[in-house]
């Protein structure tokens, strides 16, 4: 009944690759922009946006950025923290040297300032591939949180290493430091999710992205026909780095707004990072935001529903909630390897033919 | 579907933990988990136990009973800050964050929120400056003066000249291990020492490397900034390199029964700063022993009562309940709001006789605030581990910390915060 073909018609080729091309998808697309942009805003609280939905936005760019590399690409990497650490410092060293200019372009800026640090880190992809560029990517992981801990220019040689994210205002209203308002900065994060979300859609849709997925599929082949895997690989990284240093960037200015970088940018973000996109689904900007929701909701939730609910120590919840999320993730991998994402093809599939499956 | 499915019963799950108002919420950020576990049970224990007791006792602090609420942050920014939000939004008195990194986060929030934070001989060393930090207290010493005794320790040591020594700092490479630093070189261009840094990367598991080094510069004193496992990892590193352990100083938070014990014999003599008492027959223990322990009320599996941490966890407990009773004071009422707390913590003046009524004579230094002195007097003294019976004893009486070094210090540091945050520095 729902998601079905029959009665669409299309008349144009612009109609006929839209993104979106069933009419319940897209009308369903429209409405969860709707209540994002128009009805969330009037109702969050500073909980709701510094619990979930910052984390959730901030994550999802993360991981449309990794699953460019990785989903779409194909290049196995680790460094997503050490990734994410470049944008925040970047944005920082922006922030504070040129107050005047506005925010959204130091965020801008950031990101392309971390796109030409993964390039230059995907160099070794042209030789190593899998485990091996896995182990190179590691390599700029630790290679950068030590670089940012260990020169104090980064950090403006303030006494403890620590990075503050000074008040900027957008269209007057402030977006970073401590008065903000919940609003705000969740709308600043969306705009960039949604900019970042539709920008990965069409680019992965694209040549660029037919590309990437060539060379993910088989490099040899996909030379032979005339993929360059110079540009390719290397486009991936800079693409994949720059959502990653954006969403490095917001992380740091608008949630946190005071960073630490080994503890925040460590190995074990780049792991996180990495997990979502597994569980979400390899190569799905939707796979994307399942496995970043999952992610950052599942422990939040498991928390409230334990300690707050239940009344359990705070401990055995915090045990619990390990143990959980773990024996999830085994569970969705072994029942649904393809992740979040194939689930909701198959939803789809099964409520197209829905309630008449024969 | 499935994430929707999702969303909808996080969004029960969130209406069901809906807050309760109670009299006097103190909420308590802790971890009895992950890396930090084995320094942060035994602090959250005697913070929660004292206010048991209080509730158990004297129906809570003056005729109003406490809600303590735990949230468990695993030493983790981001958790910390989850709490913080959850916990804001019911009503919480004043903050203890119970990690360096967790308060810097909290600053900026706390201080728009008008809520206190009180960093117990952690933090932001210069929130110590009241007039910048409104809403900042670090009672009763901070960092700087941490460092400041350590070497007058040393000094008293080798007769009052270190010409030509070497003093190797190991740190937890964080803000919290580097607060020392800039203390450490100010000291060192005027005694005349040299430091060696030795960062130590979270979670500090892997010291190999770093005390390798200390067994080749062969440093005539070494100082630690850790917390957590690092505490331990270090202290049976310096036993393997049969390092001197009465010249291994730690600072207050790497000097508990959990750091030393795993070293065996061998961490005998090890040497740890602190700002409280650690005997083990002040009168407290058996009004616990009454209202805390017999009642099942003890927090934790309750096997932490009298260890170093859980004396420290009940000290923050009770400067922060001071401080509401003099809010309550104050203000003449029982029930304070955050903003009538600051007014507590501002005007709060511990003395020998607030001790002895307590139940804990000669417990700590006297502490005297306003609103330009948010961190008290910087009073530290010397404790050392005696393994044959099993705990630590003071060596030293309360040493003063330079404060002719640290002031300026702090001055300047608080001072570039204001004008990087655009706070106007004065008391309201």
């Amino acid at each position: 009944m729902f998601y079905r073909e029959a009665g669409d018609f299309k008349t144009s080729y612009v109609d006929d690759n839209q993104t979106f091309p069933i009419k319940f998808d897209r009308y369903r697309y429209y409405a969860v922009l709707a209540v994002a942009f128009g009805v969330v805003p009037f109702f969050i609280n500073d909980y709701w946006a510094n619990a979930v939905l910052l984390p959730f936005l901030i994550y999802a760019i993360a991981a449309i950025g990794l699953n460019i590399l990785v989903g779409y690409c194909g290049q196995v990497s680790l460094g997503t923290g050490g990734f994410m650490a470049v944008g925040a410092y970047a944005t920082y060293k922006l922030m504070t040297a040129f107050p005047d200019i506005n925010i959204f372009f130091h965020i801008i800026l950031a990101g392309g300032v971390t796109a030409i640090v993964g390039v230059l880190f995907g160099l070794p992809s042209l030789r190593i591939k899998g485990f091996y560029l896995a182990v190179a990517t590691l390599a700029a992981q630790f290679f950068l949180v030590w670089l940012f801990n260990r020169v104090p220019w980064f950090y403006n040689y303030s006494a403890s290493g620590q990075i503050n994210a000074p008040e900027r205002t957008v269209f007057g209203q402030a977006v970073t430091g401590p008065a903000t308002e919940a609003w705000a900065t969740y709308l600043f994060c969306l705009v960039f999710t949604v900019g970042c979300a539709i920008l990965a859609r069409n680019l992965t849709r694209g040549t660029v992205g037919r590309k990437w997925m060539s060379i993910r599929d088989m490099d040899i082949a996909a030379e032979i026909i005339g993929v360059n895997p110079l540009t390719a690989k290397m486009t991936a990284f800079a693409v994949s780095s720059f959502f990653i240093g954006i969403a490095g960037a917001l992380f740091f200015a608008v949630y946190l707004g005071a960073v630490e970088v080994g503890e925040v940018y460590g190995i074990n973000k780049s792991f996180l990072v990495l997990f979502m996109i597994i569980i979400g689904g390899l190569g799905s900007i939707f796979g994307s935001f399942a496995g970043a929701a999952f992610l950052v909701l599942l422990p939040v939730l498991l928390k409230n529903l334990l300690v707050g609910t239940m009344g359990w120590p705070t401990d055995l919840a915090a045990h619990f909630e390990l143990m959980i999320v773990g024996a999830l993730i085994i569970v969705f991998l072994i029942a649904e390897p393809h992740g979040l994402a194939q689930l909701w093809r198959v939803t789809k599939e099964k409520l197209r033919l829905w309630p008449f499956p024969h | 579907m499935k994430t929707k499915t999702l969303i909808t019963a996080a969004a029960a799950a969130f209406m069901a933990a809906a807050p309760a108002m109670a009299e006097l919420f103190i909420p308590s950020l802790t971890y009895r988990s992950g890396p930090y576990a084995a320094n942060g049970i035994p602090t959250a224990d005697g913070y929660a136990d004292y206010l048991t007791l209080l509730n158990e006792r004297d129906g809570g602090i003056g005729g109003e009973p406490i809600n303590m609420v735990e949230c468990e942050t695993g030493y983790n920014t981001e958790k910390g800050v989850e709490c913080y939000e959850a916990l804001k939004g019911q009503g919480a008195l004043v903050f203890h964050p119970w990690s360096t990194g967790i308060t810097y986060q909290l600053i900026p929030k706390a201080t728009a929120d008008g809520i206190p934070v009180h960093s117990v001989g952690y933090g932001r060393t210069s929130a110590k400056n009241g007039e910048v930090f409104r809403w900042v207290f670090n009672y009763p010493a901070n960092y700087w003066d941490g460092a400041s005794i350590a070497i007058k320790h040393i000094l008293d040591e080798e007769g009052g000249s270190l010409e030509g020594k070497k003093i190797a700092l190991v740190y937890h490479n964080s803000a919290f291990g580097k607060e020392p630093i800039r203390t450490l070189e100010e000291l060192g261009a005027m005694h005349g020492y040299e430091l060696v840094l030795l960062p130590v990367d979270h979670p500090g598991q892997e010291q190999k490397s770093q005390w390798l080094q200390i067994r080749r510069e062969r440093p005539d004193y070494t100082i630690m900034w850790g917390w957590g496992v690092m505490n331990q990892v270090a202290i049976q590193e310096a036993v393997n390199i049969r390092y001197p352990m009465d010249h291994f100083i730690g600072i207050w938070w790497s000097g508990s029964e959990n750091d030393v014990k795993p070293a065996g014999e061998g961490a005998d003599g090890y040497k740890a700063l602190t700002f409280n008492g650690m005997e083990q027959d002040y009168p407290i223990f058996e009004d616990i022993q009454k209202y805390v322990v017999d009642k099942g009320l003890a927090a934790g599996a309750g096997d932490q009562i009298g260890t170093v941490l859980y004396m420290r966890g009940l000290y923050s407990a009770l400067m922060t309940t001071e401080a509401i009773k003099k809010a309550q004071e104050i203000h003449g009422t029982a029930q304070v709001t955050p903003a009538m707390v600051r007014d507590g913590y501002e005007a709060l003046d511990i003395t020998q006789e607030t001790y002895a009524s307590l139940g804990l004579p000669g417990f700590g230094p006297d502490i005297k605030g306003s609103c330009q002195n948010h961190g008290g007097q910087g009073l530290g003294a010397v404790s050392q581990w005696n393994a044959s019976e099993g705990k630590f004893t003071m060596v030293t009486d309360y040493i003063e910390a330079n404060q002719d070094v640290i002031q300026p210090l702090i001055e300047a540091d608080s001072m570039a915060y204001a004008e990087e945050n655009g706070i106007t520095p004065g008391c309201d």
